[in-house]
């Protein structure tokens, strides 16, 4: 009897790492190509073994099969705090940002994140199967980001990667977090900055080169967490995820980058259709906000358009659901992906900017953001256009398994 | 030339009420009545103001002389209306009590405010201007048209006395609990507008025995005027109220006072339709992008529209701005219809749901004759995210127009489409 019950567990943990699965779509996004029409993608064992024309790709016997009229990669939310900002919004579970100091770049996502959150698997349900997700904006330097699937019950099932970018905050976000300490100006967080990570490069130099007539042996530095983090920075090894609205500190935070020829990504960027140019000669990428987010104080000038402003400037950039502090409290990228597709966008740009683009920008493109062989199994269906307000999102795979069937 | 710029400002400024005598007809287009089915290949004709005809375009007479608009391939359907908003920079009540009946927000409306702009740019023609929810009760509302008025008395809609059309904004659940002498619980909330209430029975009774004798007349109180005329149906309450518990309180107190009221956003009317619809009461939702942001909002959900559509209730939606963005009014019923509500019911809810519950349902909410000519051209259909506003006409007046340079600015967003309308004016007059 005993004997008997542990074969049938092992069976039951053994099943959903074997069920293999096949899916045809009317018409399949690959985002590696144009779209295959009557296509098919294959997963086994929680990755993409094969993609094509229905007719070429047969479904092996055992296959769990599903059927859509569209098939696109799942979406990837490229700037969100989910998992760290829970949906009740009270104060046990909100954790985006602790506001003890003005610059902590030494916090981890990971550390904060709650797999289980109710708008985890919200989200989940409309397609979106990969979240840059971690410390928020609203204060000088919140703490890290992180990269997770919408999928797994703790934080090492869903994680995809655990350290990723250091979020910071320009402009009026700073500012009034500091609540009468310092940033208390726009100069003064710039100055905060500049000296922290003039400290690191001290740091860095000291490090690299032992003091002269030094006989002993080099002991170790003393460990230094916000040091260690800003050297990565120096080091380039993380980008500096900066949310930069008005224009001047767009160009600001530029001028910041440049100086200390570390890598930025722009974040928010309300302003962007003031700055284009600059934008664009920085070479840095943008991570637009939520094409719906409300026109008020810094983003006083927020337009629908932006993304597709973007787009014809050449400027890389990946879209986001950002950060909410009310009603709603999580925006939803399928829905700000569609009304930047209807604001100039256009259907395709806009699709590629929430899969592949997403994908590339946060250096995760040999993972997810297409359907092509050997990449993750993670597929979002649709009853019709994904963009259009009355289509649903009726399928979800993420990791090669059926993450949800309800549509939504 | 510095003159003649001013003398077209001037016009452009002050075209309120400025209704042709002339009559317009659009043709060709697909018209949503409201009144009655869908006709694909429509004719609206309208005059001073008023809608003279709507229907199919081989039936319906072309007055001689009118001037005629061909819309063919575009969507012409009533203005929208909105039954609850906070447009304007509206205020209401202070943190110093929380029943606040004699604070009205006409006394707190910029007319020129861009918000308003860009409402008209969603389609939105009629609208019930709000104080928040942070009171048990927070002030008188006004009905508005939105014209392009530089003062609140060109957009204020008024009774047929004179008086200004308005509801009373009442609030329950949480945000109205706070430190004394706001309510601490749910109870209390409830204790603290029933003793109010009951004074106002009382001294509309002693208004009522003095029979126009001045002797007799209590001394003026201005909360407990603003209340009797609640009493009286002069003025419907709109109540903020989220959870199930919640609402079936405001049911009881409307129960034991008589009031006429209409329940909003109702987060939890999925689990308390059939008791809503019994009381026969309509609910004003509204469907967020995501559930939560603070505890009462937890279980809103898409499926409203539809389970109080099937519970036979009335429903409408609001845009609630700045909590979801008037351009984006449309979108709110469309999502209410991949949640299972009918195309139907989610365009009524848009208009005459609305209408109906604003008491304006004889002036606004559908095309029919007679009725304001208020009313949007749509690039094509209202549920589809590419579909564009083209067009809003209030009272026979185009007042958003998406080929126009100032308007496409508050409709898309953009460098200045937070600034008043009339700044926008000054600041052209001044490159002069």
């Amino acid at each position: 009897m005993r004997a008997a019950a542990t074969v049938w567990a092992a069976f039951a943990l053994a099943l959903p790492a074997a069920a293999q699965i096949a899916v045809t779509g009317e018409t399949v996004y690959t985002m590696a190509g144009p779209p295959i029409g009557n296509g098919m993608v294959l997963i086994r064992d929680g990755r993409i073994e094969r993609v094509g024309p229905a007719a070429d790709v047969k479904a092996p016997e055992g296959y769990r099969s599903f059927r859509a009229k569209v098939v696109t990669p799942g979406l990837i939310d490229a700037r969100t705090v989910v998992g760290l900002s829970g949906y009740l919004n009270q104060d046990h579970d909100q954790d985006q940002v602790d506001r003890s100091k003005p610059i902590q770049p030494e916090l981890r996502a990971i550390d904060a994140y709650d797999a289980r959150e109710t708008l985890i698997g919200y989200l989940r349900g409309y397609g979106i199967t990969t979240l840059h997700t971690g410390h928020g904006p609203g204060i000088l330097v919140s703490g890290q980001t992180m990269i997770v699937k919408t999928a797994g019950d703790t934080v090492e099932e869903a994680l995809l990667k655990p350290d990723v970018m250091i979020a910071a905050t320009l402009g009026e976000g700073a500012r009034e977090s500091a609540r009468g300490a310092s940033p208390g100006t726009r100069s003064k967080a710039i100055a905060m900055l500049r000296a922290e990570l003039i400290k690191a490069q001290e740091a860095q130099r000291k490090r690299q080169r032992p003091a002269e007539g030094d006989k002993k042996e080099k002991e170790p530095p003393a460990r230094d967490l916000p040091l260690e983090a800003w050297i990565q920075v120096l080091e380039r090894q993380k980008p500096l995820l900066v949310t930069v609205n008005r224009a001047n500190d767009i160009l600001s935070a530029i001028r910041l980058g440049k100086e200390f020829n570390i890598r930025l990504v722009l974040d928010g960027v309300a302003e962007a259709h003031q700055a284009l140019d600059a934008i664009k000669e920085s070479g840095y990428p943008a991570i637009v906000h939520p094409a719906m987010q409300r026109a008020y104080g810094d983003a006083e000038n927020i337009g629908f358009e932006t993304p597709a402003k973007l787009k014809a400037a050449g400027i890389p950039f990946a879209m986001q659901s950002g950060f909410e502090g009310y009603v709603p409290k999580s925006r939803v990228l399928l829905f700000e992906a569609a009304v930047a597709a209807a604001h100039g966008l256009g259907f395709d740009n806009a699709l590629s900017a929430v899969t592949i683009d997403a994908a590339r920008l946060l250096g995760i493109a040999d993972r997810v953001g297409s359907l092509e062989a050997g990449k993750d199994g993670d597929v979002a269906l649709f009853d019709g256009d994904p963009f259009e307000y009355t289509s649903h999102c009726v399928g979800v795979v993420i990791n090669g398994k059926v993450a949800s069937e309800q549509a939504q | 030339m510095r003159i003649s710029f001013s003398c077209i400002a001037a016009v452009a400024v002050c075209a309120v009420g400025a209704a042709q005598e002339r009559p317009v007809a659009f043709t060709g287009a697909r018209l949503i009545p409201i009144a009655g089915p869908e006709v694909p290949d429509g004719a609206l004709v309208i005059r001073n103001g008023k809608i003279v005809a709507a229907g199919p375009r081989q039936s319906t007479p072309i007055p001689q002389g009118a001037q005629t608009v061909n819309a063919a391939g575009k969507v012409i359907m009533p203005g929208l209306v909105d039954s609850h908003s906070h447009i304007g920079g509206v205020e209401g009540g202070d943190s110093s009590a929380p029943v606040q009946p004699d604070v009205r927000v006409l006394d707190a409306i910029n007319a020129r405010d861009a918000t308003i702009q860009k409402a008209q740019a969603g389609g939105i023609t009629t609208v019930n201007i709000m104080p928040g929810s942070g009171h048990l009760l927070s002030g008188q509302t006004i009905y508005c048209k939105l014209r392009d008025g530089n003062t609140i008395d060109d957009i204020v809609l008024r009774n047929a006395d004179g008086t200004v059309a308005g509801g009373m904004k009442m609030a329950n659940g949480t945000n109205s609990r706070r430190a004394s002498p706001f309510p601490g619980t749910r109870a209390k909330s409830a204790a603290l507008m029933r003793e109010q209430l009951a004074k106002a029975v009382e001294y509309r009774d002693k208004v009522r025995k003095a029979n126009g004798d001045p002797d007799k007349m209590p001394d003026r109180d201005l909360r407990l005027e603003g209340l009797v005329e609640v009493l009286d149906g002069k003025r419907i309450v709109h109540h903020h109220t989220h959870r199930h518990d919640d609402i079936l309180t405001v049911l009881r107190l409307q129960k034991e006072f008589g009031f006429r009221v209409v329940l909003h956003h109702v987060s939890d009317a999925w689990a308390v339709a059939d008791e809503i619809a019994k009381a026969g009461v309509g609910s004003s939702i509204i469907l967020i992008d995501s559930p939560g942001g603070k505890i009462e909002a937890k279980d809103n959900r898409l499926v409203n529209g539809a389970a109080l559509e099937k519970a036979g209730a009335l429903v409408g939606f609001h845009t609630d701005d700045g909590i979801t963005d008037s351009r984006l009014f449309l979108r709110m019923a469309a999502l209410a219809v991949r949640a299972g509500m009918s195309r139907e019911k989610a365009l009524y809810g848009l208009t005459m749901a609305n209408a109906k519950m604003l008491d304006l349902d004889r002036q606004v909410g559908s095309l029919e004759a007679g009725k304001d000519a208020d009313f949007i051209l749509l690039s094509g259909d209202p549920f589809s995210v590419y579909t564009k506003v083209l067009e809003t006409w209030v009272d026979g007046v185009k007042v958003f127009d998406r080929t126009e340079a100032k308007d496409r600015l508050y409709a898309e967003g953009g460098y200045g489409a937070s600034q008043d309308r009339a700044s926008l004016y000054l600041d052209e007059e001044w490159m002069q």
